[in-house]
């Protein structure tokens, strides 16, 4: 589904991204990890078209297209959806309209048919219950004021919502306490299906713990530079990052 | 039936008053020779078959018109206004002149009209389309005119009221904006030639939505504008003015004039949707709208409430008011401004606080986009009499790209030690994060920034009446296209 070629790429004129290979195919949950700085942000921002990250080097091909080519808003209607470390709050915009606006956004990409707003309240009443979720996120405005845990459920919600091919969690796992931590990671797993896949980049263990990865890189200086089974996380919990560092430098 | 013998009679006394005063202009013709003269003024009142004293009023306006400087003061630019190149008078389009069909219509118009979602038979009725006598607009209009009657609601074109409710209009035209007040209330008092004329008895709560698209004399688009509305005692009324679709007109400066009375225990809900001609993308060919709208919360209790949504025009320059008289009376202002290209925005408001207790709150949101100038002005005057009175000022711009400007000029004048005035402001740009959060879940950049800015201006938006207020939000993203990128 995603084939990243020796991708490299600059933020403010440094090169953070020095060479990426990965490979996703559909039905599976790639995880990857990696110290401070060693471009896990970046990449999920390069794949999703973010402006101010420069592609200097190499190619993404997604579904066979050419991923790069395309905008932001394009990428997603292709499939492709970023749960977001740091969601943005806009005040005065209730979360039922976002969606709905991001839903029919992409139906229209696809030539599908939008739901009108009696539909999809009963669309997203389906997915909230389907999640666990309550209702009372969804009246307030996107964001504002919601804590942690709430952002990252709204993200949640949002992905059940748009039912994406290629999922981007990034660092799903900051900022939440244990109890939110399986919430969210619940979601994750009842979305998951052999039709879509998911990019999991987080710091820590423990997310994985609640979503079994089937590979696990490493990334370090804009590298990865080793990838294993579920294991390996084990591994750099225990160990840290060191030995791998070292052969990225 | 007696208004026309009433009428002829006003013209046997106006063709004697002809030959006095040298009244040249051929009441024959249909239109008024282009240019501005005492002569056009006699011919505007003679054609509506005026009184005397309203020729007499329109006459002294004009001639204190003559000697009032141009006001200056304003953070609008424009070249000086030629006042004889218009014309000040013309009749309404025969049925031959108008188109036939929609399909006679600039199509850039009508698909301006489908995005906003604005039925057929209405895009008809806009675009000035003949529509059959016969039709639906004649029955509609005649029941909602019997739903009125029945309650003793008056709502009719000035000019008829001239005619039907002269007391009335005597006793309250100009009470609110003298017509000394500024040139362009000036002007409009000399030649005012359309508007609304609405008076609420006591008591009554007017049963629907008053909106001028239910005045079928209003075929001319009305530059000068004149419109009053009288709440009696304890009555209430909500009134709709303008549409969101585009407005063209031949004439370039629009200068109405709008007067609001409210007596004891009164509402007046007065809800604007301005889309005006803003010209092409340099500024050029677009409408003045220079207007002057004041309340009078004359009785205790009365409230008053402005809400505006301001897209169009290349420049705009109106501070709809409030004078809170009355004891406890209240005065609301909500506003939304967008400016794009090259268009100006000089708007805001006036509260000035006379009686006790009285309150204000103003809500203005102030859009800037292209190359755009906007600027909040408000008034926030505190008599020495108005103890306990009270307002409350939010004023947010939002900056879109960056070759735009917001500025807020708020003049604060407190005579009244315990009067309380607190003003907000803030000035953002939309973030470049909560541009791209909107796209990657699917949504085009344009499609982003109006989600953004309507949740700016929703505070505003859910103040208008529900038609205006769907409508009001398209607008809102339709008035931003090609801002980005």
């Amino acid at each position: 589904m995603l084939e990243i070629k020796n991708l490299h790429a600059t933020v403010d004129g440094k090169e953070i991204l020095r060479g990426i290979d990965l490979k996703i195919d559909a039905g599976e949950v790639h995880a990857v990890m990696g110290p401070n700085g060693s471009g896990k942000s970046t990449l999920s921002y390069v794949l999703t078209g973010r402006e101010g990250y420069e592609v200097t080097e190499g190619e993404v091909l997604y579904q066979g297209k050419n991923l790069l080519d395309l905008a932001p808003e394009e990428r997603a209607g292709e499939g492709i959806f970023l749960a977001f470390q740091y969601p943005v709050a806009i005040p005065g915009v209730p979360t039922t309209t976002f969606l709905k606006e991001a839903l029919n956004s992409v139906r229209r990409y696809r030539g599908e048919k939008t739901v009108d707003a009696l539909q999809f309240v009963k669309l997203l009443r389906e997915k909230t219950k389907q999640l666990g979720f309550s209702d009372d996120l969804l009246k307030r405005a996107v964001n504002v004021g919601f804590s942690g845990g709430e952002k990252k459920r709204n993200e949640a919600l949002q992905m059940a919502v748009l039912d994406p091919q290629l999922a981007i969690l990034d660092e799903t796992d900051s900022g939440l306490d244990i109890d939110a931590l399986r919430v969210v990671s619940e979601s994750v797993n009842l979305l998951r299906k052999p039709e879509n896949a998911f990019l999991v980049i987080t710091h820590y263990q423990r997310l994985l713990d609640h979503i079994v990865p089937d590979r696990v890189h490493v990334l370090a200086n804009g590298r990865i530079v080793h990838s294993g089974g579920k294991e390996l996380a084990f591994e750099l919990e225990k160990n840290g990052y060191a030995d791998y560092v070292g052969a990225a430098a | 039936m007696a208004a026309s013998v009433e009428t002829v009679d006003r013209l046997r006394e106006l063709e004697s008053q002809k030959y006095r005063y040298g009244f040249i202009t051929d009441i024959e013709a249909d239109t008024a020779p282009k240019g501005l003269s005492e002569d056009i003024v006699r011919f505007i009142s003679a054609k509506k078959a005026e009184p005397a004293w309203l020729l007499d009023w329109r006459l002294k306006a004009y001639r204190r018109w003559l000697e009032m400087p141009e006001p200056d003061w304003a953070r609008v630019k424009f070249p000086p206004l030629d006042y004889q190149d218009a014309y000040y008078y013309s009749a309404p389009k025969s049925p031959e002149d108008r188109p036939k069909s929609l399909d006679e219509v600039d199509p850039k118009l009508l698909e301006t009209y489908e995005k906003l979602g604005i039925p057929l038979r209405e895009q008809e009725q806009l675009a000035g389309v003949a529509v059959d006598a016969v039709f639906d607009s004649v029955s509609v209009a005649t029941t909602f005119k019997k739903n009125l009657e029945a309650v003793g609601v008056i709502f009719c074109p000035i000019s008829e009221a001239v005619q039907n409710h002269p007391e009335l209009v005597r006793k309250y035209l100009g009470s609110v904006v003298p017509a000394g007040d500024n040139k362009h209330a000036c002007l409009n008092s000399a030649v005012f030639t359309d508007g609304s004329f609405v008076y609420i008895p006591k008591g009554v709560r007017c049963p629907m939505e008053l909106s001028t698209y239910f005045r079928i004399n209003a075929q001319n688009t009305g530059q000068f504008e004149r419109t009053l509305i009288v709440a009696d005692e304890g009555s209430y009324v909500s009134y709709l003015e303008g549409c969101t679709a585009p407005m063209r007109d031949e004439n370039q400066l629009h200068a109405a004039v709008v007067e609001l009375v409210a007596l004891d225990d009164a509402e007046i809900k007065y809800s604007t949707v301005q889309n005006w001609y803003p010209g092409d993308e340099n500024g050029v060919g677009g409408i003045y709208n220079f207007v002057t709208k004041r309340g009078a919360c004359r009785g205790r209790n009365s409230k008053i409430s402005w809400t505006q949504v301001e897209t169009g025009s290349a420049i705009t320059w109106k501070y709809p008011s409030c004078i809170l008289q009355g004891d406890n009376s209240v005065g609301e202002f909500y506003s939304i401004a967008i400016t794009n290209n090259c268009q100006q925005a000089d708007t805001g408001t006036k509260m000035i606080h006379l009686g006790k207790n009285t309150r204000s709150r103003i809500v203005a949101k102030g859009i800037s986009a292209g190359r755009s100038q906007s600027t909040y002005r408000g008034l926030v005057r505190m008599g020495a009499k108005a103890d306990g009175a009270r307002n409350h000022t939010q004023c947010d711009s939002l900056l879109v790209g960056d070759r735009c400007g917001a500025h807020t000029v708020p003049y604060i004048e407190s005579k009244n030690r315990g009067a309380i005035v607190e003003h907000e402001a803030t000035t953002s740009r939309i973030s470049e994060d909560q541009l791209f959060y909107c796209r990657q879940r699917g949504m085009s950049e344009e499609d982003a920034v109006a989600l953004v800015v309507n949740g700016f201006c929703r505070e505003v938006l859910q103040q208008l009446p529900m038609e205006f207020a769907v409508e009001a939000q398209k607008l809102v993203g339709i008035s931003l296209e090609g801002s980005v990128g």
